[in-house]
């Protein structure tokens, strides 16, 4: 992490800062930032993952589609000349089985070795120099719904890879592989009695509501945990000096909420784990008996902030529920929790039992139609992750604006079993628009500046020295803005929607790069890249009434595109924007 | 026999998906008995056959496991023309007709004797009852909702539908559970249930659920057409016909797999009863 040329994670540092030390791209040259190279990875499915870079070398993977799902190819970071490619050799049922958009969320790098997480729940670690498999461990079976769609963490020897699924009806985990033989070391469940969550003496949870024994089955009716989501698919941060992992959990499934009255410990919640033994040191619930499909699953980033004229060690959360949460990372504490978009589906969060406070009257209840629920099930912010600057102590946040109707709708028929469902109808929130990217200021708990988009913003971002942030859009536009007011700086037209992480480094030539993934997909945008009908606005679980008319906007795609400045704006900065 | 010529020939047109191909062209799940699976053996195929047949084609199949995005990679994919079962007016794609309807059930071993009848039954409060789960939140079975309800949640055992697809036939794993006494009553859809009582060595009872207006908008019949792709008219005027000219044959099908039959109480007209 300390090499500012490079890229090494999805989320660039343990922390989870995205923030790049390096400024050769800066508020005053960003306008002639150019395409670089650009590369395709040969599957037109959501490109979610972020490229990672090491030693002039970026590793980038592709969705699980085409000919050779998840495929991995090393390029030279600089030219972008291709180095090898790899591709797993996939289940034979998995292409059936799985039933959503096939994202990865992208690569890990550890000493030589590059890990990759499969659709069909393999990790596998590649050496980073010939492309060659050194080994691969089966974590799930994607018959029985099971997938992996997160980027892994490897943290002191350790592949830290969680599973996706919870629709299905799986239980969910997070498991640390030994970076050098791929054997398990230990799983920790987030469901279930304390042994197999891996709750012990030492777990000191901070609220009353979450002291006691075997909460993971006693917060359930009767074995009800068994398959009760709680799933792992998000993002990992790692604290060295606390020496503790901190990761959320997804929603409660696959019952209807009415089928599992209790809290459902321990979905929707964030961990604190010791990464050696994956014992829990504390852990905090965000939605307690979840109704919306509020996965808390979303970053925790790890800065340390000036509350009160004291420093916190603290934890950012911007939870999918619409609330910022700001808790002390070494105790679980919630310092503040406001909503940093519209909300109405919650009255506020009780700092004193660390309890949110539901509004009974947006309760979802099926057959009767409940009007103007926000945020939407994806939440405020789904997975796509933000940015932290330590220079302007501001939080970048992409995220959507949607808010839904919650009804009976016609028939569906599942293994040819018909049944009335409930349909989800998102469409904007409050203003019209359906995204937005936005400064949020965690200390004085209030928005910056922001700029709204048309479609949900499905991207990750990032931020550098040079006080420049960068996202896309889903209807194709790459954009670079001014990190300390929100005015836009430059922006490129590609060639399909972004729903990917961008990431920026420096070349063997001296030269900083951005890079990012062009492609749409997900889940809002398999409108516009898998035949989804639009007319029907209920498809993919409810969002393609919000996305409605993105094959207005875009199609499918697949290409990296590499980006640096012009020759003429680094004569510029030779002469006067030298740091 | 058939040349090899000819086999090309078939494959080309297959893939042309020309309305007036010489096949058949089905979408199926591979492993989803009483419906359908790789063998040949469900109802759905024999449906099939019986539709090939009588239009002078042969069935071929894009089989595709039966769950979410099923219709997506199928049928909207042009991979195949038809689905054999679906609800009527199922929204994903164009119904013909409806060619049955049934009922959601209770299937108990009948020398339990548990004569229920009503999904509001007060039995139901000490019984284990299982259930098929499908997934998402609002997407439960009729029978999983109306129990939640009611606040029967303890004693309700969920199975998900989808199950361990490396078994035979996933949703089966709820009936076997019933047979071996692990629960005393499921609550499943009747042509499963029903053909599981048919082969089961053990005597099940199969009772149509009455359903009862507490638990509307829920419904525990179900009108079963085929289903084209929309604005597939030729096709779906075919099978109409079919479906209008073998109601007997069709019929006589079902209940050969034990699929447990209702009255058609209501006009197909959408809306008029609501």
């Amino acid at each position: 992490m300390k090499d500012v040329s490079q890229w090494p994670m999805a989320a660039r540092d343990y922390a989870n800062t995205r923030y790049s030390e390096l400024d050769q791209i800066n508020t005053a040259n960003a306008s002639q930032l150019q395409l670089a190279w650009t590369f395709s990875v040969g599957a037109d499915r959501g490109q979610e993952a972020a490229p990672i870079v090491i030693d002039g070398t970026m590793y980038v993977v592709g969705p699980y589609d085409g000919p050779y799902p998840n495929r991995v190819f090393a390029l030279d970071a600089t030219t972008g000349e291709l180095k090898w490619s790899y591709a797993p050799r996939p289940e034979p049922a998995a292409k059936g089985v799985a039933c959503c958009d096939v994202v990865n969320r992208g690569l890990a790098f550890d000493n030589g070795k590059v890990f990759l997480n499969t659709l069909d729940n393999h990790t596998v670690a590649i050496d980073s120099k010939t492309g060659k498999e050194l080994w691969h461990t089966k974590l799930g079976e994607i018959n029985r719904g099971e997938t992996i769609t997160m980027a892994p963490v490897v943290v002191k020897g350790k592949v830290l890879v969680g599973n996706s699924g919870g629709e299905l009806g799986v239980r969910g985990w997070i498991t640390a592989l030994d970076e050098d033989t791929g054997a398990i070391k230990w799983r920790a469940y987030s469901t279930g009695p304390d042994n197999e969550v891996l709750i012990g003496d030492d777990f000191k949870p901070f609220y009353a509501t979450l002291k006691g024994k075997d909460l993971g089955v006693t917060s359930w009716p009767a074995d009800r945990w068994q398959i009760g989501g709680g799933t792992v698919w998000g993002w990992i941060s790692y604290d060295p000096e606390l020496n503790l992992i901190y990761y959320g959990t997804a929603n409660p499934s696959p019952w209807n909420a009415n089928q599992r009255s209790g809290d459902n410990l321990w979905t929707t919640a964030i961990f604190a784990r010791d990464p050696d033994t994956g014992r829990a040191k504390w852990a905090y619930q965000i939605n307690p008996h979840d109704l919306f499909d509020h996965d808390e699953i979303n970053e925790n980033i790890l800065v340390d902030l000036e509350i009160n004229g004291t420093t916190r060690k603290a934890l950012i959360h911007p939870g999918r529920n619409g609330y910022m949460y700001v808790m002390d990372r070494a105790t679980g504490e919630v310092i503040s929790a406001d909503p940093y978009d519209h909300v109405n589906s919650y009255k506020g969060v009780d700092l004193k039992t660390g309890r949110i406070i539901p509004n009974g009257e947006k309760t979802p209840i099926l057959g009767q139609t409940i009007n103007d629920i926000c945020p939407a099930s994806p939440g405020v912010k789904d997975w796509q992750p933000s940015a932290w600057s330590p220079r302007t102590k501001l939080l970048y946040v992409p995220h959507q604006h949607l808010c839904m109707d919650f009804k009976s709708s016609e028939v569906g028929y599942i293994a040819g079993t018909p049944f009335i469902g409930a349909s989800v109808d998102m469409y904007a929130g409050p203003g019209g628009y359906r995204g937005e990217f936005m400064a949020w200021d965690p200390v004085g708990k209030k928005k910056v500046w922001e700029i709204h988009e048309k479609l949900p913003v499905w991207t990750g971002t990032l931020v550098t020295a040079g006080d420049v942030t960068f996202y896309g859009t889903m209807d194709r536009v790459f954009k670079a803005v001014d990190a300390k007011n929100g005015n836009v700086l430059w922006q490129f037209r590609a060639g399909s929607g972004f729903i990917g992480q961008p990431v920026t480094y420096r070349g063997s030539d001296g030269q900083q790069y951005v890079a990012m993934l062009s492609g749409v997909g997900g889940w809002p945008g398999v409108v516009a890249n898998a035949e989804v009908d639009p007319r029907v606005r209920n498809a993919a679980l409810g969002f393609t009434g919000a996305t409605q008319d993105l094959p207005f906007y875009t199609a499918g795609g697949s290409e990296l595109l590499v980006f640096k400045l012009s020759p003429a704006a680094l004569k510029d900065n030779g002469n006067a924007q030298s740091r | 026999m058939r040349s090899l010529v000819s086999a090309a020939f078939l494959l080309a047109m297959a893939t042309s998906a020309a309305a007036d191909s010489e096949a058949l062209r089905v979408c199926a799940d591979p492993n989803n008995l009483p419906f359908s699976n790789r063998a040949g053996k469900g109802f759905e195929n024999k449906l099939a056959e019986m539709v090939a047949q009588k239009l002078g084609k042969d069935v071929v199949y894009t089989w595709w496991a039966q769950r979410r995005g099923f219709i997506r990679h199928t049928l909207k994919a042009g991979d195949c023309d038809l689905v054999i079962g679906v609800p009527a007016q199922y929204e994903l794609v164009e119904t013909t007709r409806p060619y049955y309807r049934s009922t959601y059930v209770f299937i108990s071993q009948t020398a339990r004797h548990l004569q229920l009848e009503a999904i509001d039954a007060p039995q139901l409060r000490k019984l284990s009852i299982g259930v098929h789960l499908i997934g998402d939140d609002g997407n439960n079975t009729p029978p999983a909702h109306a129990l939640g309800q009611q606040g029967i949640i303890d004693n309700v055992r969920g199975f998900m539908i989808y199950g361990d697809y490396r078994e035979p036939d996933p949703p089966a794993r709820l009936i076997e559970a019933v047979e071996r006494g692990d629960i005393d009553v499921a609550a499943a859809w009747g042509p499963l249930a029903g053909y599981a009582a048919k082969k089961s060595p053990i005597p099940l009872t199969v009772t149509p659920i009455l359903a009862s207006e507490l638990f509307a908008p829920q419904q525990f019949q179900f009108d079963i057409a085929m289903g084209v792709r929309k604005g597939d008219h030729a096709l779906r005027d075919r099978l109409n016909e079919f479906i209008a000219q073998n109601g007997e044959e069709i019929a006589a099908l079902l209940v050969s797999y034990g699929v447990p039959l209702m009255e058609k109480r209501f006009s197909s007209t959408a809306g008029v009863h609501r």
